[in-house]
């Protein structure tokens, strides 16, 4: 049936065998090359857009560009980053917009009492609002659609009563290491792509070879089942949001480092945008299937492709919304369309 | 030899839910190395009793000494630890997961860095799987298996736990018989290791062909225990069913009387040549008025798709359907449904109940249209339907607000039958009615399709019971592959001329002679 190489399943058909074996559904040759699509396809076309465009713009492929692709690249990629884990479990966490300002703000404020202070406020109190989440999600059994929407008006608000309604602005003095954290570069490329690049190699550690991980994978998959197994369907849930928060804390308090002060404006729309680059990279939002490395494509494609349509000098940039939408509208029926084929849905 | 270890004791535990004393005063003692039946109708309290044991409900009354120690499980997960693993109907383990990783979700085995091994984990679980004959890559996503093999890798898991105790829910209701002989084997490996089982099962041969000891269980109490090889088959039926014995005898396993005769009237059904690409081959059936019509064959034969084509759930490329002389059109549910067909699916949960409705609900809402007046539904009217089938179908609900889901299996059958009958159809499709249901919802069923074909509807049976296809059937359309191999009427109607057609040997004229002079 599917022995034909010698690395293919080896699966018992002859009817001596004493028990049942496993009967693949579908062509198994079909099945890899669709999981193969699912998973790596947003880096093909990642890869294609990159060539094209450096091809069809002097200015694209230059040290300059790219390494500022990277850095607005990083800030989306730390909130994606929280956000595989929690879609992975099948939830969402639309909070996350609204943290990565107040983190911002927060960062700023505190910064004036140190860098410590302004590196951990934002992590403690967006990490608190992502556990409240969490609670709310795995206790209480809300819906995280609604569980985080709260959450997200209520950040908001905290961020907007700290800068009496964004009239405020607190700076990030020149010179602090966290101006330094969030401006300098080291071997040409911003430290925020750095710090992002080891927070998606410890992400993806932490996805695939922790019990942790696997937990994560099981909520997803079978909420029952996990429990019954004996997966801490809970205490995962719990963790997935907290991480979320605090990852969202982060990237705002890196960005507002970045841009030297805590803007206000910022974060608007941002979980939508973190939401889309992870489907994108091939994760399923109905959980249990996805991939670290997946989301991380999945901004770099976005940021690309807002890039270039900058790079067209022509094109109104509020068309980049349009193409991003469009895009994304490509990407989900493609995994639907895929995900259907492997039957996972 | 020393009589074996008492490895469970439980005494007088009972549990009351709201309305329903689920579980009253009930005993059981389990060895090491038994095998112990744990048997009742539905709704007398075995899951209740399961759940108890696994930690999923707590008991109102009574201890559970699990080696020697008074236990109280608060989760599932500290019965499993402590050592009772349970396997569940349904399969319940992660699809998108490999194999592997659902063999060892929760104990995965971590190299010093305290991360996963997974080359050690594969290999285990390669070697694990080898021992219950599934051979298959265990990097693959569980769902990739077969329901056998999937079954297995929970039975794997259940017992690599190092269980003391390993409770069986219905293991077989998805196994091929070749599977079910494997999980005999290892239900026998793992008495001789000394481990308890408690095996929860309808099917009475598995019963009597695995387990030593038996429990039944009736509203709630313990009704028998004891040998099971000290308790025949017929006594065994009469003590679920709480009947006696001669009653039992004299009605046979099946409640079906096969005292109704179709009319020789038009056929109020007539089917045929319905074609399906890769599916059904020409395949005609007719049904009189008051008559029942078996469709047998083996599973994947095209019984149900010859259901779902009649009912134009499924898209035919050619062939056609008449209902009392006229003619339907091609495809179309809510034709066939005004036509007077309707069609009980065979999965319950998927295509059928809707769980979170109430009783009332499930049973108005495929005729709601036809009770309402400009878009207004006559609330009275709908009552008096859902009180009447209520009776008629002997549904056993606390109210017709109760939600379907609480219901009992054999229960949710009756609604579903409620539903369709209150459509006042004239041709009633039944794909595997009993399937899932206890002994005693299945005789109620079976009772019910021989009235409602005395009342003169025509019925499709489909069942992959052959006992009951034989006694609830005027005549059987056998199917193999798609396509109509024979057609037993009469006195042809009996479980060998049944397999024969199956099988390929149709009842060709020689057969037919036999018959003949053997009658």
């Amino acid at each position: 049936m599917t022995a034909t190489k010698t690395d293919a399943p080896v699966t018992a058909t002859n009817d001596k065998s004493p028990a049942p074996a496993g009967e693949p559904l579908g062509s198994a040759r079909s099945e890899r090359v669709s999981a193969l699509v699912q998973q790596h396809g947003a880096l093909a076309v990642l890869v294609v857009v990159s060539l094209v465009a450096s091809f069809s713009f002097d200015s694209f492929a230059t040290g300059d560009n790219i390494s500022n692709m990277a850095t607005s690249s990083a800030f989306l990629a730390i909130v994606a980053l929280g956000m595989t884990f929690v879609i992975i479990t099948g939830g969402i966490d639309l909070s996350v917009g609204s943290l990565f300002a107040l983190g911002g703000v927060l960062a700023a404020w505190g910064s004036r009492h140190g860098t410590l202070v302004a590196l951990l406020l934002p992590l403690v109190v967006c990490g608190a609002i992502g556990v409240v989440n969490g609670l709310l999600v795995a206790r209480s059994r809300l819906a995280p659609f609604i569980v985080t929407l709260a959450a997200m008006l209520g950040a908001r608000g905290l961020m907007l009563a700290l800068t009496d309604e964004g009239a405020n602005t607190y700076l990030i003095g020149k010179g602090s290491f966290l101006a330094e954290l969030g401006q300098g570069s080291t071997l040409g490329l911003g430290n925020p792509v750095w710090i992002t690049l080891g927070l998606f190699v410890a992400g993806a550690v932490v996805l695939r070879r922790t019990r942790f991980g696997q937990h994560v994978y099981a909520v997803g998959g079978n909420e029952d089942a996990a429990a019954l197994m004996g997966a801490p369907v809970a205490r995962t849930k719990i963790l997935v949001y907290t991480m979320s928060g605090v990852l969202a804390g982060l990237a705002g308090a890196l960005n507002a480092a970045w841009l030297a002060s805590g803007v206000t404006i910022l974060g608007n729309g941002m979980e939508l945008e973190a939401i889309a680059a992870v489907v994108i990279g091939g994760t399923l939002l109905t959980g249990g299937l996805g991939y670290v490395s997946g989301a991380l494509v999945g901004v770099l494609l976005l940021k690309v492709i807002q890039n270039v349509i900058n790079q067209i000098g022509s094109l109104d940039s509020s068309y980049q919304q349009v193409v991003s939408g469009a895009f994304l509208a490509v990407v989900v029926v493609a995994q639907t369309w895929l995900g259907r084929r492997r039957q996972l849905m | 030899m020393a009589p074996p270890a008492e490895v469970l004791a439980v005494r007088g535990l009972s549990k009351t839910f709201p309305g329903v004393r689920a579980l009253d005063d009930v005993d059981l003692t389990l060895h090491a190395g038994e095998v112990h039946a744990l048997i009742g109708e539905n709704g007398a309290g075995k899951s209740t009793l399961i759940k108890l044991l696994t930690g999923v409900h707590r008991p109102d009354a009574g201890d559970i000494v699990f080696l020697g120690r008074d236990v109280s499980f608060a989760t599932p997960l500290e019965a499993q630890r402590a050592g009772i693993s349970t396997i569940y109907q349904e399969v319940n383990l992660i699809p998108l997961l490999s194999v592997a990783r659902n063999l060892f979700l929760g104990r995965e085995p971590r190299n010093r860095l305290g991360l996963l091994d997974f080359a050690r984990m594969n290999r285990e679980a390669e070697e694990a799987l080898r021992a219950y004959g599934v051979r298959v890559d265990v990097r693959r996503p569980l769902r990739s298996l077969g329901v056998g093999a999937q079954q297995m890798v929970a039975l794997a898991r259940a017992v690599a736990s190092e269980a003391r105790i390993v409770i069986m829910d219905e293991p077989t209701s998805s196994l091929e018989p070749r599977e079910v002989e494997t999980l005999f084997s290892v239900i026998r490996r793992l008495r001789d290791e000394g481990i308890a089982v408690i095996y929860v099962s309808h099917r009475l041969d598995e019963l009597y062909a695995v387990c030593d000891t038996v429990t039944v269980l009736r509203d709630g109490r313990r009704v028998h225990h004891g040998r099971l090889a000290e308790l025949d088959r017929l006594s065994l039926v009469s003590t679920m069913l709480g009947r006696e014995l001669g009653e039992v005898r004299k009605e046979g396993l099946t409640k079906f009387t096969g005292d109704h005769h179709a009319t020789d009237g038009q056929p109020v059904l007539e089917a045929s040549e319905l074609t399906v690409p890769h599916q059904l081959h020409g395949v005609s059936v007719s049904i009189r008025p008051g008559e029942v019509v078996g469709l047998g064959g083996l599973l994947g034969s095209g019984r149900t798709e010859t259901a779902k084509a009649i009912s134009g759930a499924l898209p035919t490329t050619s062939g056609t359907v008449m209902v009392a002389g006229a003619p339907l059109r091609r495809g179309s549910t809510p034709a066939a449904i005004r036509a007077g067909i309707s069609l009980l699916p065979e999965d319950r949960k998927s295509e059928g109940i809707v769980p979170g409705l109430s009783v009332r609900e499930n049973i108005s809402l495929a005729v709601l249209p036809r009770l309402s007046r400009f878009g207004l539904v006559s609330e009275a009217r709908v009552d008096s339907i859902v009180d009447t089938f209520i009776e008629r179908l002997r549904i056993k609900a606390s109210s017709p607000q109760q939600k379907v889901g609480e219901l009992s299996g054999g229960n949710q059958q009756k609604v579903l039958l409620a539903r369709w009958l209150a459509m006042n159809p004239k041709v009633l499709l039944l794909d595997e009615p009993t399937r899932g249901i206890d002994v005693g919802a299945k005789a109620e069923v079976q009772k019910l399709v021989d009235e409602l074909a005395a009342d003169g509807l025509g019925v499709l049976l489909i069942s992959s019971d052959l006992e009951e296809l034989i006694e609830g059937s005027d005549r059987v359309v056998v199917l193999k592959d798609g396509a109509v191999v024979g057609e037993l009427a009469g006195d042809e109607v009996t479980e060998d001329k049944l397999m024969r057609t199956i099988a390929g040997h149709a009842p060709d004229r020689d057969a037919v002679e036999e018959a003949a002079t053997d009658g």
